[in-house]
This record gives structure tokens, C-alpha cells and sequence, in this order.
């Protein structure tokens, strides 16, 4: 493919014989076949360039489709969520109407294998994705969240890909101006060859603003802007999301083919801060037909989407492509996935005006092709055609897969080692030992050692951020309106039931936004699961997708969009499905946000919810027994709702001090969490007839604490009985120490040392 | 004692966001004439003992594993030869 003489259209026609490397590409036979029969000749290497990223799994969903199409089949029709829906799934990222002529337009995306193969830059470039994703639509971004997945804490792997990720998150978000709200930090053994990498971006526009990717209109033209196109990630597309995921982690072994060039990009955050204020000042002076960001596949996805989505056909000549490196082969130009560089459809009468704004901004740009009237998409090197394809055949039209799945043979066995039979804590001490136990475990320790290398509050529009709930941001200054992002996923539940693990995903995200008093709108998802090739995994992510399609409908959320990373895995062991959700809300005034804080002595404890004996994929199971099985916790999707509308009425109405959701850890977990951020203690009574333990640890779903000003306890307790809430009192603020009545009591100092200083002991 | 130098650049085709600031400032100070700049790394090792393959093979090593990140640069490891003056005996 990097031979002197070209391959042209009309070469390719006269030489039917000629052999490609489709198969290193990550093509399959019959995939290959059909892309001959598709242009009833043989692609030339560009046309097979473009094809094989496109058709990989990365970008043309080909495994998952199938099940994807539940979220737009089960949308909710009826309620908020529907009716706050301005674009849905398909479109670079989803757009939700937040009141007052607002939009948010928001998503989650992974960026796992290169992350891997280069944690920092890994890392940053995934930062840098998602937020052209969201300039894309018209929108500002205002801030982002990192949902993390790394294997064992004290695996020294770990602290090679755990401290690069994180530096390169904190900075290429810092160096661009956006706050880091939130996510998650998730260690397990499971994720070691394969950790995950997902980046949230939060963006807002007024609806007027809102652009979606097309080409319409002969005569337009294509104007390509940001960094110049070198060779870097080459092939990551396709070979970073296939399978041949070893091959491409050897990086450079030097036999010439594109895709053995190293797939590891290099970010540029300043280059893209000039990319986002020189694209909005476009938009807003109504420069823009059609936009595209160039991320995986770079230039083939870029004009062929655009293409595809508009009405005509598309000419490109790619010796206009503004290059870094001019030895580029045309193959390589197309599949080059240098970042920060944009796509734009501009009026012929406006592209004056266009580069102009771009050229204000030190942004290089360039036309490098136009709209036509036809419906191929040509594109020409030193005067030669060397693509002619139905663009449609290339981004959408891409191979569909049926795979096989199906529950594996172990799943029964798994679901029937109950925790029940664990050793569990007798007396007060072993509870005392247990709790300090959980508490500085890696996965339940305070992450701040982390996230204190994010800057939460740039832009000065911060309401909450980690580890509050959600992270809270104000959108307007004058009425206060702000929203919430929470994002939430446990693979051990997933493991033991995917369906309902993914119900799970989804109603943690759904509470911890409620529980800072926000509205819960929509959902994005990043659905990280094994190999699709594997019955069980494609099982596992048929369940979760079934799982999270139904349990949106109940809620009425919808999935405004997301991603799927497949292939997380090495060999045999894939990682625990892993679907993260991200859930988004509205609060209509940010000063009437409830913070996690117990912040003042005398404030009553109330925990909603009912509380069982669930402990199947617990952190208590983990941390204590290393044990993952039996059932997860039950999901009971109408209490969620009942409970979220019961957080958001106490936060408008000024019931609520505080508010902090239950999950993975269970109350002692939450417990510790307030006490620590608030620095106040608690008194806490176990109720009568229940056991300590179970009142501790247990995970069951549907609870949250509260803490409830005396003067309003009336008011806060008669609502809960008349929506048929269970609230219990369980204690009150006080003191400097946690004390669990009749059991053990820890000192604040004690706690906060055991729960604080686990990851810089083994980070830092 | 002798000096062994190890000097680490991106890969060729890796983006080196500041050797384009540097060329960006060129022209701006009135240097014209430079088409590309890129920066990298030099690391001078003052090795106790002699430089054998031995010990070549050892800064091979941790040149490989901790000066570079061979996922994006590229390195090479030099002896210096000493300057004449210091190696006059006293």
C-alpha cells in the first residue's frame, strides 16, 4: 500500500486480481467480500482503508446494534424525560431541554485500550474526544467526569496505568478550563489487562444554538481545521477495538503497514481550547451547515457521515489535507486519527468569513472539498480518484451481526453461592474491625488523593463535585438553574445478574442525582463488556442492554446516547460487564441543593427505605471474604422514584440539611461519608429487631439518609407517611465520633485516618 | 568517570505540541527560515567504573523502561569521549 504507484478507481478496475491486506486491516472474509460487491470491483487501498475503520467495531456497532435499537424501541413517550428530549441517540451526542431556553447536551465514551497502552496520553486524548464531541452540537462544554476502572489496587501494573491516567485526565481537563465534577474509581482484579477509561463532557447552549452533522446543499464546502494530519494513532480504530488488540499494543514493529504504526495519539489541550472558542464564535455567527469532529477513523468517519447524513455526495482532495508529516500515504491520511481537528460544512459564501474566524483564533484551515449534487463520495490524490463509494455503504450501512449469546453454564453456580453462609461479625468489635475494614478498603476509601489532582471549580460555576452524590453545575447566574450529573456502575452486580446489574447502574445514578435534590431527566451509557465473539459476554450485554432499555422506560429517562467498548479482554478472562450510566437532572435553583454533609449538631438522622438482608456482590463480601456470588441486591424501580421524588420535594422545600445515597458499602459506608465531609459525628440506634450487621452492610437499593432540621421533622415525617415512604429515625448529628449505640463508636480523627490515607499510601 | 548520554525524542510521527510552539515563536522574533522544531530530552549519566557492554547494556535498560516512554519516543544511548584537558594527568 505505500508502493510508488497509486492505487487508483481505475487501476483497482483493471487489476480485479490484486490482492489487499484486508485481513490485517481486522476485515473478515465474507466482510471483504461484501465490500467487492458493494462496488462490484475491488477497493483500492484507500477505499479499504476507510472501509476497515469504519466497519469495525468501534465505530459501526456491529456487534451491538442489534441490541441497542432497544433504548429508541423502549423510549419513554410520556413524562419529562420524553418531553425534554430536543435530539436523541444518533446524533455525535444527545440534547435535553433544561427550561429557560437552555439545552445540556451531554455523553460518555471509553477510551480504554489506549489508555492501557499509554495511560497518560491515553487518558487525556479521551478527555479531548468527548469534548469535541459535544462542540460538535453547538454547545459549551462546562465539565467533565471520569468514570474509572482499574485491577487490583496493589498490582504493580496499577501503579503504572492508575497515576498516568489520572495525570493525563487532570492535565488535559485543566489546561482546557473545565471542571472535573465526579465518577468513579473502581479497583478489581478483573479489570488488570484491561482497565476502563470512560470520560463524561457536559455541555450547554440556548436551543437556537443546536447543529447537527450534515452536509446539505451542492456547492458547500468541506472545511477541515485544527491540528495538521500526521501518523499518529493510525489504525486505532480498528485495530485497538478488535480483537487484534495484542498486535497493536507491540506498537512499532516496523513492517511498513499502516496499521503497524503506533496507535497511541498525542493530545494538544491548548490547540483544542482554540478549537472550542474558535467553533462556537462560527456557529454563533451562523458560518455552520453541517459540523463533524475527527476522532476514531479521522477523515474516513468524518466525510462519510457528513456525507452520509446530507443530501448529495461529496468531493474531497486530500492533497488540500494540511499535513504534519508529508511522506503520508492517502491510506494513511484517511486513517490518521490526529486530535483536535474538526470538519465543517460552510456555504461557499461564507467560507471567507470562516477562515477568517479560525485564522482570529490560530487555527489552521482549510477547503478540501466541496457538497455535489451526486450521491458517491470522490476523493482525489495528485488528480486521480482514488475513492468512489456510496458514503452510506461506508458509515451506515455497515455489517449488522446476530452473534450467538448465551447464559453461561457457570452463571447458576455463581448465583447460588450465597453470601448467607460467610463468616460474619459476632459483637460489637468484629463490627468495629469490619466497618474500619470496609472503610479503608481501596474501592471504598476516600478517593480525594485522585481527584484532588482535577480542578473541580474553574469556570466558577461548581455546586457540588466529588464526592458529593452528583456533581452540580449552575448554567445561568441570574435564576440559578443548574444541573446534575451522576455516574454509576457495579460490575460485581453485573456479574451475578447483568439485567438486573444494569437496573442497578441505572438507579444509583438515578438517586444520587435526586439525592442532591436535581430532577433525573436522561441517561448516557458506556457499556464496557467482553468479547462479542464470546456467547457468554454477548449474553451478558444483551441482558444489561435489555436490562437498561427497561428500566429508562420505567423511569421515564431516556438514553440520549453513549458508547459501547467491546473486547475488554485478555485471553479467556473478560472484565465483569461493566455498563456505567450516566443519569442527568435539572434543579431549578442551585442555593437549594442538598449536600451529603452532616454539617450541623442536633439535625435528626432519618434512613428511607427498607433495608434486607442483601448482600450478594457486596462490598462487604469483597473486602471481608473475597467473595463475589450469589443474587444482587433487588431493584424496585417505582420505589427509586418514590424515593427520588421524596429527595427533591425536602431539597425545594428546605426539609433537608443533608441527603446521601445508599449503595456499595450500605449504611456504615454512607454513614462514615457524611460524618467525615461535615466533620461532625453521629449517634446512631439500631433499630429494634434488626440485626446490626444487616443495618450496616447490606446493600439493599431504594435507601438514602437524610438529616432533617428539628423544626422540620413534622413537616419532613408527615410527607413520607402520606406518599407511603418508609423513613425510619436512626439517630442524631453529635459529638466527635461515629457511635453506632450498644456496639462500637469510632472517633472522627480514627475514621477519617483509615478511610483517607489508603490511596496515597499506595499512590502516592 | 566516564559520561554517557541518552537522548529521547518523540516518535516521528507522534504530535510534539511544544516543539510547535517553539516554531510558532520563531518567526515572531524575527527567525525565519526554520520549517519544523522538534524537542526532546537529554539525559547525561556520569557512570562509576568503566563503560563496557555490560554497563551499556544496563543504561540500555533503564533508559528503555524509565527514561522513555518507548510507547511514543524513541532513544539512543552515547558515550561522550572526555575532553582532551580533564584527560590529562595531573
Amino acid at each position: 500500500m505505500t508502493s510508488q504507484s497509486l492505487d487508483t478507481v481505475e487501476h483497482a478496475e483493471r487489476t480485479p486480481g490484486t490482492e489487499l491486506p484486508w485481513a490485517e486491516l481486522g476485515l473478515k472474509e465474507d466482510e471483504y467480500a461484501r465490500i467487492r460487491e458493494i462496488l462490484g470491483r475491488r477497493p483500492t487501498g484507500a477505499e479499504l482503508a476507510m472501509y476497515s475503520v469504519m466497519w469495525s467495531e468501534h465505530c459501526s456497532y456491529k456487534s451491538s446494534k442489534v441490541h441497542l435499537r432497544q433504548f429508541g424501541e423502549k423510549a419513554p413517550t410520556e413524562g419529562p424525560g420524553a418531553e425534554a428530549m430536543l435530539v436523541g441517540i444518533g446524533e455525535q451526542a444527545g440534547v435535553v431541554d433544561v427550561g429557560q431556553g437552555y439545552a445540556v447536551t451531554f455523553k460518555v465514551e471509553s477510551h480504554n485500550h489506549p489508555s492501557y497502552v499509554e495511560p497518560y496520553q491515553g487518558a487525556a486524548t479521551g478527555i479531548g474526544g468527548i469534548v469535541r464531541d459535544i462542540i460538535a452540537m453547538g454547545a459549551r462544554p462546562v465539565a467533565v467526569m471520569d468514570p474509572l476502572r482499574f485491577g487490583a489496587a496493589d498490582h504493580p501494573d496499577t501503579r503504572r496505568v492508575l497515576p498516568g491516567v489520572v495525570a493525563g485526565i487532570g492535565g488535559y481537563g485543566n489546561c482546557l478550563g473545565l471542571p472535573n465534577i465526579g465518577g468513579e474509581v473502581v479497583f478489581d482484579a478483573c479489570y488488570q489487562g484491561n482497565p476502563l477509561v470512560n470520560a463524561l463532557c457536559v455541555g450547554v447552549m440556548k436551543h437556537e444554538d443546536i447543529h447537527l452533522a450534515k452536509a446539505a446543499g451542492t456547492g458547500n464546502k468541506v472545511v477541515l481545521y485544527g491540528a495538521r494530519t500526521g501518523g499518529d494513532g493510525i489504525g486505532g480504530a480498528s485495530i485497538l477495538a478488535s480483537e487484534t488488540f495484542d498486535a497493536a499494543a507491540d506498537g512499532d514493529s516496523g513492517t511498513g503497514r499502516p496499521s503497524k504504526r503506533p496507535a497511541v495519539q498525542v493530545g494538544d489541550p491548548f490547540q483544542e481550547k482554540l478549537l472550542i472558542e474558535c467553533t462556537l464564535e462560527a456557529f454563533h455567527a451562523g458560518l455552520v451547515v453541517g459540523i463533524q469532529d475527527l476522532g476514531a477513523a479521522g477523515l474516513s468517519c468524518a466525510t462519510s457521515e457528513l456525507a452520509s447524513n446530507g443530501s448529495g455526495g461529496m468531493r474531497v482532495e486530500l492533497d488540500d489535507v494540511p499535513l504534519r508529516d508529508s511522506s503520508l500515504s492517502p491510506e494513511e491520511i484517511l486513517m490518521s486519527e490526529s486530535q483536535e481537528r474538526m470538519c465543517a460544512v460552510v456555504e461557499p459564501g461564507n467560507v471567507e468569513r470562516f477562515l477568517e474566524i479560525c485564522e482570529k483564533w490560530e487555527v489552521t484551515a482549510t477547503v478540501v472539498g466541496e457538497v455535489t449534487d451526486g450521491d458517491r463520495l470522490e476523493i482525489f490524490w495528485h488528480g486521480e480518484k482514488i475513492v468512489d463509494v456510496d458514503p452510506r455503504t461506508v458509515a451506515h450501512e455497515g455489517p449488522v451481526y446476530e452473534r450467538p449469546y448465551a447464559r453461561p453454564d457457570w452463571q447458576d453456580a455463581l448465583q447460588a453461592d450465597d453470601p448467607g453462609r460467610l463468616p460474619r461479625p459476632a459483637d460489637g468489635k468484629e463490627l468495629r474491625a469490619a466497618a474500619l475494614a470496609l472503610l479503608s478498603s481501596p474501592n471504598q476509601a476516600g478517593k480525594s488523593w485522585i481527584t484532588d489532582q482535577y480542578d473541580r471549580y474553574v469556570l466558577g460555576e461548581t455546586v457540588l463535585a466529588q464526592p458529593e452524590d452528583s456533581g452540580m453545575i449552575r448554567i445561568d447566574e441570574e435564576s440559578g438553574l443548574g444541573v446534575a450529573v451522576a455516574t454509576d456502575g457495579n460490575g460485581r452486580y453485573a456479574k451475578l445478574d447483568p439485567y438486573e446489574g444494569a437496573r442497578l447502574a441505572l438507579a444509583e445514578a438515578y438517586r444520587n442525582v435526586a439525592a442532591t435534590g436535581a430532577r433525573p431527566l436522561a441517561v448516557t451509557d458506556c457499556l464496557n463488556f467482553g468479547s462479542p465473539e464470546d456467547p457468554a459476554a454477548m449474553w451478558q450485554f444483551a441482558e444489561s442492554c435489555r436490562g437498561l432499555a427497561d428500566g429508562c422506560r420505567e423511569l421515564g429517562t431516556p438514553v440520549t446516547g453513549g458508547n459501547v467498548s467491546l473486547y475488554n479482554q485478555t485471553g479467556e478472562a473478560a472484565i465483569h460487564p461493566t455498563p456505567v450510566v450516566g443519569v442527568l437532572g435539572v434543579i431549578d435553583d442551585v442555593t437549594r441543593r442538598t449536600p451529603m454533609a452532616f454539617a450541623d449538631e442536633g439535625h435528626l438522622i432519618y434512613l428511607l427505605g427498607e433495608t434486607a438482608e442483601e448482600l450478594g456482590g457486596s462490598a462487604w463480601s469483597q473486602v471481608a471474604h473475597d467473595h463475589l456470588g450469589g443474587r444482587p441486591p433487588r431493584v424496585d424501580l417505582e420505589r427509586e422514584r418514590l424515593l427520588g421524588e421524596i429527595l427533591i420535594a425536602a431539597s425545594r422545600d428546605g426539609m433537608a440539611d443533608a441527603a446521601h445515597d445508599l449503595s456499595d458499602g450500605g449504611l456504615i459506608q454512607a454513614l462514615a461519608e457524611s460524618c467525615l465531609k461535615g466533620g461532625k459525628g453521629a449517634r446512631i440506634v439500631v433499630p429494634d429487631g434488626t440485626d446490626p450487621f444487616v443495618f450496616l452492610f447490606s446493600e439493599s437499593q431504594g435507601r438514602a439518609l437524610v438529616a432533617i432540621p428539628r423544626s422540620e421533622e413534622v413537616r419532613f415525617t408527615d410527607m413520607c407517611a402520606a406518599r407511603g415512604m418508609p423513613a425510619e429515625r436512626i439517630g442524631v448529628v453529635d459529638g466527635e465520633e461515629l457511635d453506632i449505640q450498644g456496639q462500637f463508636t469510632l472517633p472522627l480523627t480514627e475514621l477519617r485516618e483509615a478511610h483517607e490515607r489508603t490511596l496515597p499510601e499506595l499512590f502516592g | 568517570m566516564a559520561r554517557v548520554v541518552v537522548d529521547v525524542m518523540l516518535k516521528p510521527e507522534i504530535l510534539d505540541p511544544q516543539g510547535q510552539a517553539v516554531q510558532r515563536a520563531l518567526p515572531r522574533l524575527g527567525f525565519e527560515g526554520i520549517a519544523d522544531v522538534r524537542q526532546g530530552k537529554r539525559f547525561e549519566l556520569e557512570v562509576e567504573g568503566p563503560v563496557d557492554a555490560a554497563a551499556l547494556r544496563r543504561i540500555h535498560e533503564l533508559a528503555e523502561t524509565f527514561l522513555a516512554n518507548t510507547v511514543i519516543e524513541d532513544f539512543t544511548v552515547r558515550v561522550e569521549e572526555p575532553a582532551v584537558s580533564e584527560e590529562a594527568p595531573a
